[in-house]
């Protein structure tokens, strides 16, 4: 792996995707949307005013879930396989770089956009609550904050993966908008679905969440704020029995593998399809 | 003298069809070769294993470097056109140079000063999606250049071009040859092929069907070969 073809690659991906129109909306409404959340986080109860920080971590946990995931596939997705179909991918192999500088390169530019994005629409809404009121609370919106990057990141190397086996960028999309759903709506269902129908065991339903990454994240923020996930029942109650103070650490390493592995299989397939 | 590109057995398939099949061809220090061909006879495939863009069987060796294990080292020592040019359109003329130089660990300096040559250094600061066909011809050129590869590949390099500019390329086609360098030289303008190459490769459905010197072209176009693509 060459450093500095990894770098030019990362920074030119970090330029295209910061002047393209469509993420400057979608980086815009999701400030937007934070600010609202911490905006409007009591008029639920009939208050007016700015939530304070752990009302809006709590209101922002479910925005990001939905919404995090989306932007990152799209943004991984279009990637590769909107270069591929303009022909501007051969312009690029065709200089002294590997699959792996433009893979990486790729995924480093647009993580540190998307990290970017989010740390902006946090930072928007946590100055508003700053404003508004005091501190308390800040450590596990931060907490949040970290860890939705995370989410991103995961699932901009999910929407590389999609995009490294994609001659056109529609399909790709398509797939990754497939995908969105299936990790984000249906995961949730599913997983409820399958522990009744399957009758699984606090354990089993505990390795099905290290199955999706939206779940491991929720997990992870529920853990990282709360520091139990007995909220969640008996399996999280296993969680915590079973890997007692390994349980953030094994979720963030979970978190982690979400974003390897999907890398992984993406060289793989972009290595055997090369710039066609 | 020892083959600067040496490919042996080189087969690339698309679903059933091999776009090339089994094409050997060894290609020495400062010979400009014209693979020659009627379109889908497989040259720019060929170019684009050359390069290690695209996955293939067979071997290929570019400079001392395995294509398939060093394409970055390959890639280094080439300098390529490809037959339309695709740039990312929302960069500038200059940022598209300093990128390409900064990859080929070149001095962006002295690539931008390159831009002179080529009459492109007033539009540095202009988007690549505004420059004419010909200008863009002219920066896909001008980027092949930079780090001064000896061997250059060039697809259908005068197809898109005005009479006046296909003149002035072919001379600068000439200084490189004077000056040492390789090339590599899709066509199917036969003229061309004639005028510019030490050697012609025939290509016909993915094979090579005559590798001899360009006065044998004729005798070929004279053949069956005239049926896929006779031309000035």
């Amino acid at each position: 792996m060459d450093a500095t073809a990894v770098f030019l690659i990362a920074h030119k991906e970090f330029r295209d995707l910061w002047r393209s129109r469509w993420f400057a909306v979608m980086a815009a409404a999701f400030a937007a949307l934070s600010l609202g959340l911490s905006a409007l986080g009591t008029a639920v109860v009939g208050l007016t005013g700015v939530a304070g920080f752990a009302r809006t971590t709590a209101s922002l946990l479910n925005l990001v879930m939905l919404i995090v995931p989306l932007m990152g596939l799209i943004m991984g997705a279009m990637s590769l396989a909107a270069e591929r179909e303009h022909g501007t991918l051969l312009a690029l192999l065709a200089q002294p770089v590997t699959a792996g500088d433009v893979l990486l390169g790729k995924w480093a530019g647009l993580a540190a956009a998307l990290a970017a994005a989010v740390t902006g629409g946090f930072a928007v809404s946590a100055l508003a609550i700053a404003r508004a009121g005091g501190a308390a609370g800040l450590r596990d919106y931060l907490a949040l904050a970290g860890l939705t990057v995370g989410l991103g990141w995961a699932h901009v190397a999910l929407g590389l993966w999609i995009s490294a086996g994609s001659r056109r960028s529609a399909p790709a999309l398509g797939l990754a908008i497939f995908l969105w759903m299936v990790i984000v709506l249906v995961g949730d269902l599913g997983v409820m679905g399958t522990a009744v129908v399957l009758q699984l065991k606090p354990a089993q339903l505990l390795w099905l969440g290290f199955g999706n990454p939206a779940q491991v994240f929720r997990l992870a923020v529920l853990q990282a704020i709360h520091g139990d996930l007995e909220m969640l029942g008996a399996a999280g109650a296993y969680a915590a029995s079973r890997l007692g103070p390994w349980l953030l650490p094994s979720l963030l390493g979970a978190l982690a593998v979400w974003i390897a592995a999907p890398l992984g299989a993406a060289f793989a397939l972009f290595r055997r399809r090369g710039a066609l | 003298m020892s083959a600067v590109v040496n490919a042996q057995a080189v087969v690339k398939r698309f679903g059933r069809v091999a776009a090339v099949d089994r094409v050997s061809v060894a290609i020495r220090p400062a010979e400009t070769v014209v693979l020659w061909g009627p379109n889908g006879a497989g040259k720019t495939t060929l170019l684009r294993c050359l390069l290690g863009v695209i996955p293939f069987d067979g071997a290929i060796e570019v400079c001392g470097h395995d294509v398939r294990r060093d394409g970055k080292g390959a890639r280094q020592v080439i300098g390529y056109v490809p037959q339309e040019i695709r740039l990312p359109g929302h960069q500038t003329v200059r940022e598209t140079v300093v990128f390409i130089a900064r990859l080929r660990r070149a001095s962006p300096r002295v690539a931008l000063d390159g831009l002179a040559a080529w009459d492109l250094a007033r539009c540095a600061g202009q988007r690549v999606q505004a420059l004419s066909g010909g200008m863009k011809q002219r920066l896909a050129l001008a980027l092949a250049l930079i780090g001064d590869p000896p061997v250059l590949l060039l697809d259908e390099p005068t197809s898109s071009l005005d009479l006046a500019a296909r003149r002035e390329l072919l001379e600068r086609l000439g200084r490189w040859q004077a000056d040492g360098k390789t090339l590599i030289i899709c066509s199917h303008h036969a003229a061309e092929a004639r005028r510019l190459a030490d050697r012609v490769v025939v290509l016909e459905r993915g094979r090579v069907a005559q590798d001899a010197a360009p006065e044998a072209l004729g005798a070929y176009l004279d053949g069956d070969g005239g049926s896929t693509g006779r031309e000035g």
